[in-house]
């Protein structure tokens, strides 16, 4: 493999990395500190997804189709949150299961009848269209580096809210002691409400910046949100940073098997059943990741305390 | 959802078979949501299409989304043998549905007639007297491909393909004909949406061609992203890669496109033009090559309804056999297998107007068998 086709896939590894940190950022968020296994984020991808397909279709510009798809699924969060989510923060994990998948049948036909079932598609702004040249003779897609910087700086935002602001401390104290901080005088049901509709604010970007790439359609959000649970088990439930590099790693790993794996098989098998193998094993090497990571670090690579 | 244009039919149903005596109630479980719901729009449409021109009004339709998922087109199954009591079924788009289900229907003495999907282990060893295959086995249109990619000059070719019982076929049929090298040949994943790893693979691959069969969804995200990317390697494909469903989502991106198909919407025939303009006015787009395999499909088995009952089994088989229908293909007649042989064309996706279709520009193969008739004992 050439050292240009390798820089080529990291690249395609890393933008895949950070459309799951999007997802599993939110994730982890709502279930670090509120204790909440939402299978609905997938729903609220979508939502992003088509909130961006109709803002485009009505005004024919991707920038603001990006802004209503943030404001739409930051809506829908805090709107969700204040009337199912709310009540199920002391029930077991069953129930809240349960709920949000009941969510997620509940969007996916509400979003067919206004949609219909046929696929939309988003085009790329003419900014970000087509290729463009990288240092060493690299043609790679412009909207990808495109998605690679807008991932990153929202990971640099969240540390950042995390680690040095007054709402992140909140946050980081709800993790570790919900009652303590409501006794403080915290409004815990406030907080848990921007903790929410932030993430889902995340995953609609994260729905809304694929959009153009690959066509928005009902159920597009299932997919990513097992592959998002993978990455926040891996990174240690509740941590950002985790998420971050279990994207990373995901990402990384799936793009990377894809390619490699049938060239590996290729060394001792027949070129066509090296290649169905290896294509069939590639679909299973995060899940190999995943099992091999908790191995030895049974509550990810950043969890604390199991 | 179900439509039901006999009433009672439920009721019926239950207490069995010979209560629909003069009806004939046909089962389709198709896919009509998610990256897949193109297709199975396009069969049913084209299905129903036909069976409304009929004017009859004694056939049962249950009709069924299966979201692509093979555990729920075996549930849908069960349940329409068995406790709805069809007695045709019909409609499945993808192979790997079709492995789950055909086989064991046939063998519960339901007639299956295939408006799509023909996985090679059905036309070969696998066959069945009751399967009914109205589309083309697999492999014939990627061998038609292959035929033409050497016509067109190429000799080195990368080709793609879902990791499914439909991409092997599709990578084995194309390079039964094709006399040139292959570059790499890569399966990726059933319903996948991202290709950019294999596009870099296409980019530092030196191949001169790319033959690449993803149908859906994942041929209009393929055909986007590569056109994206700036890759500038000729793409040729099956009709699949590049149907009426996808020309409207792809655009210009895939003008002046070879590929190959048993159908166009230009060929020549008077069915054909009837059937375009009819699609045309009920339903207000282009029929792709799925609307006319379903509306193939439909016209034989009424074909078959004029000579005999599906209840009379033998009478009703030796009338799909005989093909004695009115094809949107011109001629059509089917092989010792059940399956089609038939012409296959090369198309090329023109601007007609402001819509993208496909025109026929030369015949790929001529009265086209599939290579595993001679495999098949019935």
């Amino acid at each position: 493999m050439s050292a240009a086709l390798l820089i080529e896939q990291l690249l395609n590894g890393l933008q895949f990395g950070v459309m799951l940190f999007l997802m599993a950022a939110g994730l982890t968020l709502i279930f670090g500190v509120m204790g909440l296994i939402n299978l609905a984020h997938g729903s609220l991808y979508m939502i992003g997804a088509f909130a961006a397909a109709g803002v485009a279709g009505w005004t024919g510009s991707f920038w603001l189709a990006l802004m209503g798809a943030l404001m739409a699924a930051a809506m829908i969060g805090a709107l969700v949150e204040m009337v199912v989510i709310r009540r199920l923060y002391d029930r077991d994990h069953l129930d809240q299961v349960l709920a949000t998948f009941a969510l997620i049948l509940i969007f996916s036909e509400g979003t067919r009848f206004f949609f219909g079932s046929l696929p939309l598609y988003l085009d790329t702004p003419d900014l970000l269209s087509g290729p463009t040249m990288l240092p060493g003779g690299i043609e790679y897609s412009k909207y990808r580096l495109f998605i690679i910087a807008v991932g990153l700086a929202v990971g640099a935002g969240l540390f950042w809210l995390i680690s040095r602001t007054r709402i992140g401390i909140q946050i980081r104290a709800g993790e570790a002691d919900r009652e303590m901080i409501a006794a403080l005088g915290v409004d815990i049901r406030k907080l848990y409400t921007l903790v929410f509709a932030l993430g889902a604010a995340l995953a609609g970007l994260a729905g809304a910046m694929i959009g153009p790439i690959q066509s928005v359609e009902v159920g597009m959000g299932e997919p990513v949100l097992i592959l998002a649970f993978v990455v926040i088990v891996i990174g240690g439930i509740g941590s950002i940073k985790g998420a971050f590099i279990g994207a990373l790693l995901v990402g990384l790993t799936d793009t990377l098997g894809r390619i490699m794996l049938p060239q590996l098989f290729g060394l001792f098998m027949d070129a066509s059943s090296a290649t169905t193998v290896g294509a069939s094993l590639a679909s299973m090497t995060i899940y190999i990741l995943m099992a091999g990571i908790l191995l030895f670090k049974p509550s990810g690579l950043f969890g604390g305390q199991s | 959802m179900k439509l039901k244009t006999l009433a009672l039919a439920g009721l019926m149903a239950s207490t069995s078979s010979m209560a629909l005596a003069d009806g004939v109630s046909i089962g389709m479980i198709t896919t009509l949501s998610g990256g897949g719901a193109g297709l199975g729009i396009d069969v049913r449409d084209g299905f129903m299409l036909a069976i409304e021109q009929s004017g009859r009004d004694d056939i049962e339709m249950i009709i069924e989304d299966d979201e692509r998922a093979p555990d729920r087109a075996v549930q849908l199954a069960d349940r329409m043998i068995q406790s709805d009591d069809v007695d045709i079924m019909t409609g499945i788009i993808w192979s790997n549905l079709a492995m789950a289900v055909i086989p064991s229907a046939t063998a519960q003495g339901v007639f299956y007639l295939s408006p799509n999907a023909g996985p090679s282990q059905l036309a070969g060893p696998g066959c069945h007297e009751n399967y009914f295959n109205v589309a083309w086995q697999n492999d014939g249109l990627h061998e038609a491909a292959g035929a033409y990619a050497n016509t067109a000059g190429y000799g080195n070719s990368f080709i793609l393909a879902p990791n499914y019982p439909a991409g092997r076929d599709a990578l084995t049929g194309y390079q039964r004909m094709f006399e040139g090298d292959v570059a790499e040949e890569v399966y990726t994943q059933l319903g996948q949406t991202d290709y950019a790893a294999e596009i870099s693979q296409i980019r530092n691959s030196g191949a001169d061609s790319v033959y690449f069969f993803l149908p859906g969804g994942m041929g209009i995200a393929f055909v986007r992203q590569y056109a994206e990317s700036g890759v500038d390697i000729p793409l040729i494909g099956p009709a699949f890669s590049f149907d009426q469903g996808i020309l409207g989502a792809v655009g210009e991106a895939a003008l002046g496109v070879h590929n190959t198909s048993q159908w166009s919407q230009d060929l020549d025939n008077p069915t054909n033009a009837a059937f375009v303009e009819a699609f045309q006015a009920e339903y207000g787009r282009l029929p792709s090559l799925y609307a006319s395999q379903g509306f193939d499909t439909a016209n034989l088995i009424l074909s078959a309804m004029e000579v005999a009952h599906p209840d009379d089994a033998d009478a009703f088989r030796a009338a799909l056999e005989a093909a004695n229908f009115d094809s949107t293909r011109g001629d059509f007649a089917f092989g010792p297998n059940h399956h089609p042989i038939q012409d296959i064309y090369v198309r090329e996706v023109v601007m007609q107007g402001d819509v993208l279709t496909n025109v026929v520009v030369g015949t790929a193969l001529e009265d086209h068998g599939d290579a595993y008739a001679d495999q098949c004992q019935m």
